[in-house]
């Protein structure tokens, strides 16, 4: 039951960080189906610095830091990407975003397997990295439970994603952009800059997402598996929390709650007693978002004028 | 002190295969309202765009306050204190009044939080010293038309401009919202604010101008007190001829039955009760039917039943004889039915199509425009779309490769008649054909429409112009929440007496 609460919480803070980084861009006005990519290469990012910064150097504090510090640096770094396409070049942003995923989980792939064929002197061709150690430092036992740092981190970007979009100049401006561009233009707002920023939080908070997302189970990641469709079950979150931080919290609840289940569910005697394959289990978060979204995308509250190139000059 | 507040001198603008603007100059006097006259496409809107730094002139100068000023995007025009309500309204539909006011010049503290208790009591304040009356909190996607652009004008007051542009403000409000504007206006004024006022409608530039600057085919004509000169004249000087208010037509020549509509009952998108309440009337051949009543009276569901766009609650629809009730759009054209919608941009054309393209919409399947093997005639499409343009007189930059959506209402919507006559239909449903036209083309849309009538088609018009109502129609039916509350001969009854009916104070029983 406290393994339940313990991956649910885990999950949610994964999907939360990645959806209201998807928010950010959304409501901007620049849709980022490039969140898997981002994900895969924040991880990237964070999983060298745990496997090369000594644990002993500074403590779990350095370790922590640096860790998320690099996973949003690598994240920004590669939705610039998506920013440069989508917001210089006006390229279409669904397309943008498919080739971000596929470039991202082959770079990191090669990256890796280049790396360890190396260190090893060609005996170690695996894309795996692996950071038993360093993960460690990211737990706190209390009783049986295992807090992680990482959920103090997702709360602390709920909490701020929620004011800085609603309680600040910065929020209302970036709402406008994705909402009406012309109308913030009109009022002397720059369309560009926004949709920048957008883009780059997004970066950011899917980068961490993606470092939490494989340090969450497991002490070693194999990179030729992406982050297994968890970009893509985070837009699900993000539409189905109707682009709203509050909701989209509730909504990565939600979809943690099945995920932790496909990990856990072996201790429940009522589960495990109806003999399903495991793979029942690992399927339901995606299925319920099928479901969840054939059912109330009817009714979305998307940015309208997402998904659109800004060009100051059509009316 | 100086007199002018803006002075555009000599500025000419051009673009690839016209001369938007060929040196024209306009003189804003301080404190006066200055209406700006032109037909659609008469280069209003790009010189107000080089006012706003949206386009840089390639020729000319700008003077604000006596001052030569360069303006190269909107914020220099703020800081110079002009503000615009544009045409089509620039608000954030899920944003709240107040957000929309603020936007852009949000007053927060020092760590940039949101403060918009201050901001609230200013609008409040303004609003109350103008008459313009909002709703601070209510969300720009549930206020009427006429609060949306007391928004825009409040925009501009929190902003402390002196200078205001209106764009066709009048295009989307109701005759009261429109008095009220023209007060609002006169008072702002009276307040020292310059305003710049952009219409086509004349009653309302000789109710509210001080002076009006002409501009036609891009060229200046020129500068009238509104004291010393006439409808006329001012038509005269848009048009570049005279113009006749009044629609010349013959007495109607009435033949069989065309449309037969029995209990039409239509659901409402909006609310729970039906828009169109079990509606009956008959179209002839050789009349114009004319359905009057203020927006949003059933009028729009009526026709998108008639058309096909939504499907019917109940009740029959016949064409010449044969029922269409159930019959899909592009059977209900072939069968003889043609449309000129009310949202020309929605329902009308494909805006990122290119006018031939656009011309043949409907028939584009026709072995005149498609050969065996399913390729267009490429050929073909260009010559007919030619013999349109040429025929109907429609302008664009390009011709027949012109985008729909680079060119003026006006022509847009040319086309758009040129394509639904030309198919010859038996029944032109028309609807609110001139909505947004200047004077030339309303004209113009007139003749076509008795022209129509009087080679024997049938004609169903709606339209909210009292003034079209009463000059085009052969028979006029009220429509009032819904329902044909009263049915009239337009040379037997008063305007005073329809406006009763389509405010529902009178109804009388209608037989179908």
């Amino acid at each position: 039951m406290i393994l339940l609460l313990q991956y649910t919480l885990l999950f949610a803070s994964v999907l939360m960080l990645v959806a209201l980084g998807g928010c950010f861009s959304e409501r901007s006005g620049v849709i980022n189906i490039g969140l898997e990519g981002i994900m895969t290469v924040g991880a990237l990012g964070g999983a060298l610095v745990m496997k090369f910064l000594p644990v002993e150097a500074g403590g779990a504090p350095l370790m922590i830091l640096a860790t998320i510090v690099a996973s949003a640096a690598a994240g920004m770094l590669f939705s610039l990407l998506l920013a440069v396409a989508a917001i210089n070049f006006k390229a279409d942003q669904t397309i943008t975003g498919t080739a971000m995923n596929m470039l991202a989980t082959a770079a990191a792939t090669v990256l890796v397997k280049a790396m360890n064929t190396a260190a090893s002197g060609g005996s170690d061709v695996s894309s795996d990295i692996i950071y038993t150690r360093a993960r460690d430092t990211f737990i706190v036992r209390l009783g049986n439970f295992e807090f992680n740092w990482f959920m103090l981190v997702a709360l602390i970007a709920l909490i701020i994603s929620y004011i800085v979009l609603y309680k600040m100049r910065f929020g209302l401006r970036l709402r406008a952009c994705g909402e009406h561009p012309q109308a913030a233009d009109s009022v002397g707002i720059s369309v560009y800059k926004m949709r920048y920023a957008g883009v780059l939080i997004s970066g950011l908070l899917g980068g961490i997402g993606g470092i939490v997302y494989i340090t969450a189970g497991v002490s070693s990641w194999k990179f030729e598996n992406g982050v297994a469709g968890f970009g893509f079950l985070a837009l699900a979150v993000m539409i189905f929390g109707q682009w709203k931080p509050i909701k989209i919290a509730l909504a990565a609840l939600l979809f943690g709650f099945f995920r932790a289940l496909g990990n856990v569910y072996t201790g429940f005697d009522l589960l495990k007693n109806l003999n399903l394959p495991s793979q029942i289990y690992n399927m339901l978060p995606y299925i319920i978002s099928l479901i969840v979204l054939a059912l109330t995308s009817k009714n979305s509250l998307a940015p309208k004028a997402e998904g659109i190139p800004y060009d100051k000059g059509s009316r | 002190m100086e007199q002018y507040a803006v002075e555009m001198l000599h500025i000419t603008k051009r673009f690839p295969g016209i001369i938007a603007n060929d040196d024209i100059t306009l003189q804003l006097k301080k404190g006066e309202i200055h209406a700006l006259l032109g037909e659609n496409g008469a280069g209003k809107s790009t010189l107000m765009s080089v006012l706003f730094g949206l386009y840089e002139p390639e020729e000319g100068e700008i003077r604000i306050n006596g001052k030569p000023a360069r303006i190269k995007n909107p914020n220099d025009a703020n800081d110079l204190g002009i503000g615009m309500v544009h045409q089509h309204f620039k608000l954030v539909e899920c944003f709240s009044v107040l957000d929309n006011i603020i936007l852009g010049v949000e007053p927060v503290d020092s760590l940039s939080f949101l403060r918009k208790k201050r901001a609230r009591e200013k609008v409040m304040e303004m609003s109350r010293k103008w008459g313009l009356h909002v709703n601070p909190d209510a969300l720009i996607s549930d206020v009427t038309v006429g609060m949306q652009q007391r928004t825009e004008i409040l925009k501009m007051l929190y902003r402390e401009n002196d200078i205001l542009i209106f764009d066709e403000p009048t295009a989307v409000l109701t005759p009261q919202e429109i008095d009220e504007l023209m007060q609002i206006m006169k008072n702002l004024a009276a307040e020292g604010k310059s305003i710049l006022f952009i219409s086509h409608k004349l009653n309302e530039i000789m109710a509210v101008a001080d002076r009006c600057s002409v501009l036609r085919k891009g060229k200046y004509i020129g500068t009238v007190n509104i004291a010393d000169t006439t409808k006329a004249e001012l038509s005269r000087m848009m048009v570049g001829r005279d113009v006749k208010f009044a629609v010349d037509k013959e007495e109607a020549r009435i033949g069989g039955e065309v449309l037969k509509v029995e209990h039409m009952t239509v659901a409402s998108k909006q609310h729970a009760n039906d828009a169109v309440k079990d509606v009956s009337f008959t179209v002839r051949q050789g009349e114009i039917v004319c359905i009057a009543g203020i927006d949003g009276n059933g009028q729009s569901e009526l026709v998108y039943g008639l058309t096909g766009l939504e499907s019917l609650k109940s009740g029959t629809i016949t064409l010449c004889g044969k029922n269409i009730t159930k019959a899909p759009i592009r059977r209900r054209s072939r069968f003889g039915m043609s449309h000129i919608p009310e949202d020309r941009h929605k329902h009308g054309l494909v805006l990122d199509y290119s006018l031939e393209d656009n011309m043949v919409l409907q028939r584009y399947f026709e072995p005149e425009f498609t050969n065996s093997a399913g390729f267009l005639k490429r050929k073909a499409i260009r010559s007919y779309a030619e013999r349109l343009i040429e025929q109907y007189d429609v302008r664009s930059g390009q011709g027949p490769i012109t985008m729909a959506r680079s060119m003026s209402g006006g022509n847009q919507q040319k086309a758009i008649v040129a394509r639904e006559i030309d198919k010859g239909p038996e029944l032109l449903v028309a609807v609110q054909p001139t909505r947004g036209l200047d004077v030339g083309a309303i004209e113009y849309i007139h003749q076509q429409i008795v022209a129509q009538r009087d080679a024997g088609k049938a004609v169903l018009l709606v339209s909210l112009e009292l003034d079209e109502v009463m000059n085009v129609s052969d028979r006029i039916l009220v429509m009032y929440e819904g329902e044909i509350v009263g049915e009239f001969d337009p040379k037997q009854v008063t305007v005073e007496e329809l406006g009763l009916y389509m405010a529902g104070a009178k109804r009388m029983e209608v037989e179908a």
